[in-house]
């Protein structure tokens, strides 16, 4: 299963050569991060303040346009614009948090499983074997179901979702590095397996961590959206870009901006992040370049 | 050849009982199924009842052992809901789900081998890189965004396709779509790296140099030796992309399947329903890899000699 498994791993291509579509989406990634860091600054309303006497009002431009509420308004007279830049905050926040834990789970495996070898490595890639085969989509929707949906644990489940790509990369890499004559020196130098691991180890497997980091982000929004949207995710009234997709279905027909407004940005976000990370591999050490 | 069979089967079965064993855990952990679901209006004669009944007065890995020999007698235990065996509740939602699946994956195909050889041919024009772009543009949007634009437009403003349901094969081309999103992404891009392998050849030189024309060489000689890996492609990897996207899109679409089945019992919390699914979903894509699997090993015998 494992080799074959390693052809399809989620590998992206780059998307034409044009620096030009790089730059605008480095471009736009920044500003979705800064428009994340800053929501409680640049939102006009409070996400969650109720007018009842503006309910469901289109975008500027359109009639009946409330003043100041630049993408209109929802079914309770929210402010569509300010529950989409604080649901930003919040899917941007738990990606990365999700994204962290990933890494610590999957680094540690895999640089265990890079240095140990042995019955350690074999269960290890076992578990990462079972871990690609199994549709996680499927065990998130068990845990959320079975722990509630809590914040707590829909960080864990999105910390789960995507560590045995780190562990691959991290052994891979420290496998490939072990071969190498500067280990060996270090360790015909006394150096211990610990020692080798954080000064030699370490500092060479950075820049694919950050690259697959990078990439792991997008597809942790993208499973964050899908579990808030199915309204599994993040709960009512908190608003995350997923959800408010989610709750604002059942408004299409007439108010579409309640469900566009949050679907434009994760498809703005999700596209400019992938792109970076792209970016980041290309210019990341060179033996990356023919992986 | 034996050895690598068996090492396949044995990782299978594995893998499965990690999946029972851990569908088990989980929802033991997180506490008294019984409470969880009828925590009001139970008195406490009919909860003893109940938890005798269920056996959950035993030890834990008492509580396993009978779990995992009802599971292989067929017995999930009955659905919370409407009181029936899972097994029933699920297997009624099986055909819907296998024919989406069924349009998805063969609409998957149509699109994504011609657009990848043609990204392989012309990879330095621009027609490759659109074909590219597609790709890329295939797994930056979610499917369920996808399904939501497609719905705006042409439900609610052009009037043409219906929503909800599965009746007519009208009824098909959205949820088809949604769910091919990601699928097409996948297979153009190892279609297209898969025939960039092979087209670099000694032996598609030969072909050239002996006079064929150029159709014949990249669609006989180029996409048929491909084909190989393209075909262990769609068994490995459209497999639990699928799973995962009919969860989405079925109840997206209120269409009668799985996915949608699952949704509503983890919304829901019908635990037993929830559990089988979930275990009968990745059996059946842990069985479809491992059938992929061997299927490769016996078509090209470069495989199972590199790893026996």
């Amino acid at each position: 299963m494992a080799s074959i498994a390693d052809t399809a791993a989620p590998r992206r291509f780059r998307i034409g050569q044009t620096d030009l579509i790089q730059k605008i989406a480095i471009a736009t990634a920044l500003i979705l991060f800064a428009c994340a860091l800053f929501a409680p600054l640049i939102a006009p309303y409070d996400p969650l303040a109720q007018s009842l006497l503006s309910r469901l009002r289109p975008p500027m431009g359109f009639d009946r346009y409330a003043s100041g509420h630049y993408t209109g308004t929802d079914e309770l007279g929210r402010d569509v614009l300010s529950r989409a830049l604080y649901g930003l905050r919040l899917t941007l926040t738990l990606a990365f948090a999700g994204a962290v834990i990933g890494l610590a789970i999957g680094g540690t495996l895999g640089l265990i499983a890079g240095l140990r070898r042995g019955w350690v490595e074999d269960t290890i890639m076992s578990l990462v074997d079972m871990q690609i085969a199994i549709p996680f989509t499927l065990v998130a929707l068990l845990i959320l179901s079975l722990f509630g949906s809590s914040l707590t644990v829909l960080v864990l489940v999105l910390g789960i979702a995507g560590w045995e790509q780190y562990a691959r990369i991290v052994r891979a890499e420290v496998r490939k590095l072990g071969a190498l004559p500067f280990i060996e020196a270090a360790r015909a130098a006394g150096a211990g397996p610990v020692y080798t691991a954080r000064h030699h180890v370490l500092p060479n497997i950075v820049s694919p961590l950050v690259v697959q980091f990078t990439l792991a982000v997008s597809n942790i929004v993208i499973l964050e959206s899908t579990l808030s949207f199915l309204g599994l995710g993040v709960q009512p009234p908190q608003p995350s870009l997923g959800s408010m997709v989610g709750l604002g279905r059942d408004y299409m027909p007439t108010a579409p901006w309640i469900v566009l407004t949050p679907a434009a940005l994760i498809v703005a976000l999700t596209f400019s992040v992938q792109i970076l990370g792209d970016w980041l591999r290309d210019r990341a050490d060179v033996r990356l370049r023919d992986r | 050849m034996i050895p690598y069979l068996l090492r396949i089967l044995v990782k299978a079965v594995v893998t499965i009982f990690a999946i029972v064993s851990v569908t088990f855990i989980a929802t033991r952990m997180s506490g008294n199924p019984i409470d969880t679901f009828l925590g009001d209006g139970l008195t406490a004669e009919g909860r003893e009842e109940l938890i005798r009944y269920f056996q959950l007065d035993r030890s834990l890995g008492e509580q396993y052992l009978a779990f995992l020999r009802g599971a292989l007698s067929g017995e999930f235990g009955l659905s919370f809901v409407d009181r029936r065996p899972v097994t029933e509740v699920v297997a009624e939602r099986l055909w819907p789900s296998a024919q989406l699946l069924l349009a998805s994956v063969v609409f998957t195909i149509l699109v994504s081998i011609p657009l990848g050889v043609l990204a392989a041919i012309y990879r330095k024009s621009w027609v490759g890189s659109a074909v590219m772009v597609i790709a890329f543009a295939g797994y930056a949007v979610p499917s369920f965004i996808l399904a939501i634009v497609m719905i705006l437009t042409f439900s609610y403003w052009l009037n043409w396709l219906p929503v909800v349901g599965n009746g007519t094969a009208l009824h098909f081309i959205m949820p088809t779509i949604a769910m091919s999103g990601v699928l097409i992404a996948a297979l153009t891009r190892f279609t297209r790296n898969a025939m960039l392998d092979v087209l670099g050849q000694d032996f598609i030189r030969t072909a050239r140099a002996k006079g064929l024309g150029e159709a014949r060489v990249v669609l006989r000689h180029g996409l048929g030796n491909a084909g190989v890996t393209v075909i262990s492609v769609i068994g490995l990897q459209i497999a639990g992309l699928a799973a995962a996207g009919s969860v989405v899109v079925e109840s997206i679409f209120s269409w009668p399947g799985i996915g949608q089945l699952l949704v509503n019992s983890a919304i829901g919390r019908d635990y037993p329903v929830l559990q089988f699914g979930v275990i009968a979903v990745a059996v059946a894509v842990v069985a479809i890899n491992a059938v992929t699997d061997i299927a490769y090993a016996l078509a090209d015998p470069r495989i199972r000699l590199a790893r026996s």
